[in-house]
């Protein structure tokens, strides 16, 4: 496609304001919300799992019209900041846009992709809790996670077509869905999921951590690390689907850093079914399927 | 400076026999600065009667800044008849609303309709500016100098503090300390709790050692717990707040409108009573509609 990273990113920006968010979270919200004295702390656990939700969320609370202290990251600080109120009354907002159709013209599985992010969020967290060396805060693993793979579903909602292509020459040559974004889109989800957040003055550290997301990459960078992982172990477990059917090796300094290859550092978490059980409450995906 | 209320009450006006003494006009506090400067803290309905002693000093130039669009905030400034005056300069102050995606001008918009009220907003015929504030931004009115701090209310709320030739006031607006929305065996607890902690501690610095704070006690220790979330403060609270703060003087206000004046006298001795030996050289006192103070 011809359009300059420019032009594609104003275009795509533009684009989210309009995107709904995805089914159970629009559904569990507006039940919520009939509640006057609804629980606080399931409102944000709602907008949490929502890649959607929290980043229109965080957008707005990083725009220009407030400028607090620090740049803002995580549900819980919006609630701090702005109140409770305020925070379910913007989610009520984002329900109203209605939801995510499970089927799009891109033929992607938006809920399949939530139940990835969201166990890769899951998984970055509880990666970062037992191996970091540094103090690195676990809930920013947390919102790498949740947000790293936020291009693909722009482009599934917003270039369908262009998409498509992509997500079947990937599968055709085993190739990385990136890789083929690049040749049927000119650009790929990590250049356009870091745009979006680096357009929204996002803390520079988690556009980075989208946008090298795939890039071979070093153990300095803690949130970085966990989410490569995180990352890899989701599509290795076939929790969910980001639509790349790429696992990458590790490279040597990953393997020394959490103690062993993939299938030790799985194990060394322990049982991860909660953790599943957890996202496909959310995705509404079924066990058989993801 | 000089600081006048001239309105105390929050959430309705409560005149009346049992109100008499303190007031029943909602939020409007006036200052002047060294200058004579003119700065209203809020458009309840006791921007009214102050109203009418500007109508002597035209024109008038006012600085009207506004610490949220709730009702008893906002209610009166239709009938800041300085809006209506040619030769008269306006300037609203107000936060950005995330809801609404609109700034301070929504407050006008809203209320001058004409099904509302009789003059719609391309009538007011004074020069009317509308200025969007934001948290932490400080800005100059005349000799003052102003910084809007972020408080704890179910819509955004902005304190403002006011610094002018080395005395200051601070006025919150309505204010509820943060709570913890986890329960201590949650796992959000610790970290959600740090967040409150620090954002506590950057009102108490926002605060720190002013002449007068002006702060929202609306409830008693008793009332609290069935108005938690309602985005208000107790007499505590504030007490507290003024005496982390290292405050000079604590005016207690946004009085419950169903509150007598003797009940309201009555619940104040009990707060004090119970501070009476944390609080150092902090001076408290009631809001009362009325009264003047010179910093």
């Amino acid at each position: 496609m011809a359009e300059t990273s420019v032009e594609l990113t104003k275009k795509l920006s533009a684009a989210v304001e309009k995107m709904p968010a995805f089914p159970k979270s629009v559904q569990r919200i507006l039940e919520l919300t009939r509640d006057v004295n609804c629980s606080p702390k399931e409102l944000v656990m709602v907008i949490e799992k929502d890649p959607v939700m929290t980043m229109k969320l965080l957008r707005i609370l990083n725009s220009a019209y407030y400028s607090f202290p620090k740049q803002i990251t995580s549900v819980n600080q919006s609630v701090v900041y702005l109140g409770l109120n305020t925070v379910k009354n913007m989610a009520l907002s984002f329900a109203a846009m209605g939801s995510l159709p499970k089927q799009n013209a891109a033929g992607f599985d938006v809920q399949r992709y939530l139940m990835h992010s969201l166990t890769t969020a899951s998984l970055a967290r509880t990666l970062c809790q037992k191996y970091s060396h540094d103090d690195t805060d676990p809930a920013d693993c947390y919102i790498a996670g949740l947000l790293h793979d936020f291009g693909k579903v722009v482009f599934a909602q917003f270039l369908p077509e262009e998409f498509k292509q992509a997500l079947a020459f990937s599968q055709e040559q085993s190739i990385s869905l990136h890789a083929a974004e690049k040749q049927m889109i000119g650009s790929d989800h990590t250049v356009v999921g870091g745009m979006l957040v680096e357009k929204w003055q996002f803390p520079q550290q988690l556009t980075e951590n989208i946008r090298n997301h795939h890039s071979v990459i070093s153990t300095e960078n803690t949130v970085q690390s966990c989410l490569f992982v995180a990352d890899q172990i989701s599509k290795y477990r076939a929790l969910g689907n980001s639509g790349n059917p790429v696992v990458d090796e590790l490279t040597p300094a990953l393997v020394e850093y959490f103690g062993g290859q993939m299938e030790e550092i799985i194990s060394s978490l322990g049982d991860l079914s909660k953790l599943e059980a957890e996202a496909q409450v959310f995705a509404q995906v079924s066990k058989e399927k993801s | 400076m000089k600081l006048k209320f001239w309105g105390v009450r929050g959430s309705i006006p409560s005149p009346g026999e049992k109100t008499v003494r303190y007031g029943g006009n909602t939020t409007c506090l006036e200052v002047r600065t060294d200058t004579n400067d003119l700065i209203i803290l809020d458009g309840g309905t006791g921007i009214f009667p102050l109203a009418q002693t500007l109508l002597k000093e035209l024109p008038v130039k006012a600085h009207i800044l506004n610490t949220h669009s709730h009702w008893d905030h906002i209610q009166g400034l239709p009938f800041f008849i300085p809006i209506f005056i040619p030769g008269n300069i306006i300037k609203l102050y107000g936060s950005f609303d995330p809801i609404s995606g609109e700034g301070p001008e929504r407050i006008m918009n809203v209320q001058l309709q004409y099904s509302y009220f009789p003059v719609r907003e391309a009538e007011m015929k004074s020069s009317f500016e509308y200025v969007a504030v934001m948290p932490n931004e400080v800005f100059q009115i005349g000799s003052a100098t102003i910084t809007p701090v972020l408080l704890s209310h179910p819509v955004v709320n902005l304190g403002y503090r006011i610094d002018c030739n080395g005395k200051s006031i601070f006025f919150t607006g309505d204010h509820e300390p943060h709570f913890n929305i986890y329960d201590p065996v949650d796992d959000g607890y610790k970290e959600y709790q740090s967040l409150i902690e620090e954002q506590r501690q950057s009102i108490v610095n926002a605060m720190q050692g002013v002449d007068v704070l002006v702060a929202d006690a609306a409830y008693t220790l008793a009332e609290y717990p069935s108005k938690k979330g309602w985005g208000h403060g107790t007499f505590d609270s504030s007490i507290e707040l003024a005496r982390d703060a290292g405050v000079k003087r604590l005016y207690c206000t946004h009085h419950e409108p169903t509150r007598s004046d003797d009940d309201l006298e009555k619940v104040f001795a009990e707060a004090m009573s119970r501070h009476a030996n944390n609080v150092g050289k902090l001076e408290i006192q009631l809001a009362r509609e009325g009264d003047e103070v010179v910093i």
